[in-house]
């Protein structure tokens, strides 16, 4: 630092510790509590260090939940929403940046509106659509007059097969990728390659596709790792849609299941925290590795995006 | 919007390329904003049959409603006091991990974890923490028995919530203001200490007005998240409760819509909480970006 500060410098570290402390004493009780019995999680103070029950009541906590099938699906979920976003987000980026056309602005527009809302604001409206996601199409058009045209010309009336969201993994990725984040992320960067590079590959004769699938898409590495990191921790989290759309136990997600394993005074059930606490650091840990791992571009993608 | 001096002309592959996110963000955001529209001037009848137009009868009924303004209330001090606290706090430890002491990197680090947790484990960590019979703070009521229980005082289920939020707020709000504080010129901060500036003048005089885009940017953020987290929150720990007294604006309109069946009422209270969302966003835009100087 720029001066001698030596009281200064013990108040920083002080401070500093005692962040330390309030943001990970969370995460130490749950596991300190996840690793007792029943009667030492329950006496008041309870202990501040681990106990001998970790394995048991992890086994426990795993086997009541059915965590198994329950994590494959969050992992599903993840992995198709950060895979579906990145591809989507990618296109749509390029062909807002790299195209010229009229409607061009307008379709940018049209997404960038969409960073305004998040899922759980506009929770009701977006459910019913989930009976019949062609609906919205069919409807569309029914009204512009072209299923008419089509039928008078062909004798052919186009109707889309109804395709209902609910209870099906289409139904958990779709809606989380219909937002506007990772297309922001692209943008900004296609805005920083410089004009030179395509200049170049136009000149040696480079189609579009070409250049965005072999020149563009590798410089964007780093970005698609931020952007796979964030996608990943946020829909790994998703809680109010999954619990909406799902009504069939066997397409439950790890983050839904939290609201059954709440030990609660109801039906006279005894509070078994121990095992609570071990179910939530089962569902907390991967979306946490992830970031553990990855926070390097993790945080530089979470700083360039919304600016 | 600064374009590329070169560019495609293909039209047609520019439009497929834009087709799939055009189609999710019509499916799933612009369709269902417009029928969130008709449906809060319509009304279902009780045995079926066409929706009924009945103008503005539904939001009458919501804002005639106190157990909705109740909500609205609730909704808003849980927001506000939940980015004071989350802001505040990651502030402070963003403008002392920028003094880059000894071992800065280790808190940077670890700083940042809380972001990766879902609402409801946070809601149900802390659940288990300020049980009133168990877990940490529980003590409290060995030496002064009954002091906190979160399940019978609304104010203490409120701190418990607001706590929680907080909690995981603050990790985004210290990455954000330390890349902020971190884009000042060192040099600047240099000329203001050769000035005899000490660390607390620099701070206030220097460095705080210069990160103050970042500043405003993080409320509405924050403020937006909130009304996000909240049913992770509140679901699992309150349940909206005890009488209401966490009874959030997203958590009510799930009870009343999913819960209550009653999707007019809830598209009503929809409606108005996405107006008030955008209106938030714009101000951010059109006000605060405008008044706050980088240079």
């Amino acid at each position: 630092m720029i001066e001698r500060t030596p009281l200064l410098n013990f108040t920083t570290h002080a401070i500093l510790i005692v962040g330390l402390v309030m943001l990970l004493l969370p995460l130490w009780i749950v596991f300190v509590a996840s690793t007792h019995d029943f009667r030492t999680v329950n006496t008041v103070p309870m202990p501040l260090w681990p106990g001998s029950h970790m394995v048991e009541n992890y086994v426990a906590a795993w086997t009541q939940s059915g965590f198994g099938p329950k994590m494959l699906n969050s992992l599903v979920m993840a992995i198709g929403v950060t895979t579906g976003k990145i591809a989507i987000a990618a296109l749509s980026a390029y062909s807002i940046v790299y195209f010229r056309y009229r409607l061009r602005m307008v379709f940018f527009w049209l997404v960038f509106i969409t960073l305004m809302l998040p899922l759980e604001v506009r929770i009701v409206p977006t459910y019913a659509v989930a009976a019949n996601a062609f609906r919205p199409l069919q409807v569309l058009l029914d009204v512009f007059g072209m299923s008419w045209l089509l039928e008078s010309v062909t004798g052919f009336r186009l109707v889309l097969p109804e395709w209902s969201l609910l209870n099906s993994y289409s139904g958990l990725i779709l809606p989380l990728i219909a937002t506007a984040t990772g297309t922001f992320l692209y943008r900004q960067f296609f805005l920083t390659v410089p004009d030179e590079l395509l200049e170049a590959a136009k000149m040696d004769g480079t189609g579009p596709l070409r250049f965005l699938f072999d020149i563009l898409l590798p410089l964007s590495k780093t970005n698609m790792a931020a952007l796979a990191t964030i996608m990943f921790v946020y829909s790994w989290n998703q809680y109010l849609w999954p619990l909406l759309i799902v009504t069939d136990p066997a397409y439950g997600t790890a983050v839904m299941q939290l609201q059954r394993i709440v030990p609660g005074p109801l039906f006279g059930e005894p509070p078994r925290w121990h095992i609570a606490m071990a179910g939530t650091l089962i569902v907390m840990l991967p979306p946490l590795l992830v970031v553990v791992f990855m926070q390097r571009w993790f945080v530089r993608g979470l700083i360039n995006q919304d600016k | 919007m600064s374009g590329k001096r070169v560019t495609f002309k293909n039209l047609w592959l520019a439009i497929l390329l834009i087709l799939p996110q055009l189609f999710l963000v019509f499916t799933f955001f612009y369709w269902p904003a417009g029928e969130a529209l008709y449906w809060a001037f319509t009304l279902e009848p009780p045995f079926g049959g066409e929706q009924q137009w009945v103008g503005w009868q539904n939001f009458e009924t919501v804002f005639a409603d106190p157990l909705y303004w109740n909500s609205v209330k609730r909704s808003l001090l849980f927001a506000f006091s939940s980015t004071a606290l989350a802001m505040g706090i990651g502030l402070l430890l963003a403008s002392f991990v920028d003094r880059q002491l000894a071992g800065y990197k280790v808190y940077r680090f670890i700083y940042f974890w809380p972001y990766a947790v879902a609402a409801p484990a946070v809601g149900l960590a802390f659940r288990f923490i300020f049980a009133p019979d168990a877990g940490f703070v529980s003590a409290i009521n060995v030496w002064f028995p009954g002091l906190w229980n979160p399940a019978l005082d609304g104010f203490d289920a409120m701190v418990l919530i607001v706590l929680a939020n907080a909690w995981s707020m603050v990790a985004y709000n210290f990455i954000f203001f330390l890349a902020g504080l971190q884009s000042i010129p060192r040099s600047l901060v240099e000329a203001g200490a050769m000035d005899g500036a000490g660390a607390v003048r620099r701070m206030r005089d220097l460095q705080l007005p210069l990160i103050a885009p970042t500043f405003f940017f993080l409320i509405v953020i924050n403020i937006t998240d909130s009304f996000v987290n909240s049913f992770g929150i509140v679901d699992i720990t309150t349940g909206g409760g005890p009488a209401r007294a966490t009874d959030l604006m997203v958590f009510k309109i799930y009870s009343d819509g999913f819960k209550g069946k009653d999707y007019s009422l809830a598209a009503a209270q929809s409606l108005v909480l996405m107006l008030m969302v955008c209106a938030l966003t714009f101000i951010q835009f059109r006000f605060v970006e405008r008044r706050v100087h980088y240079s």
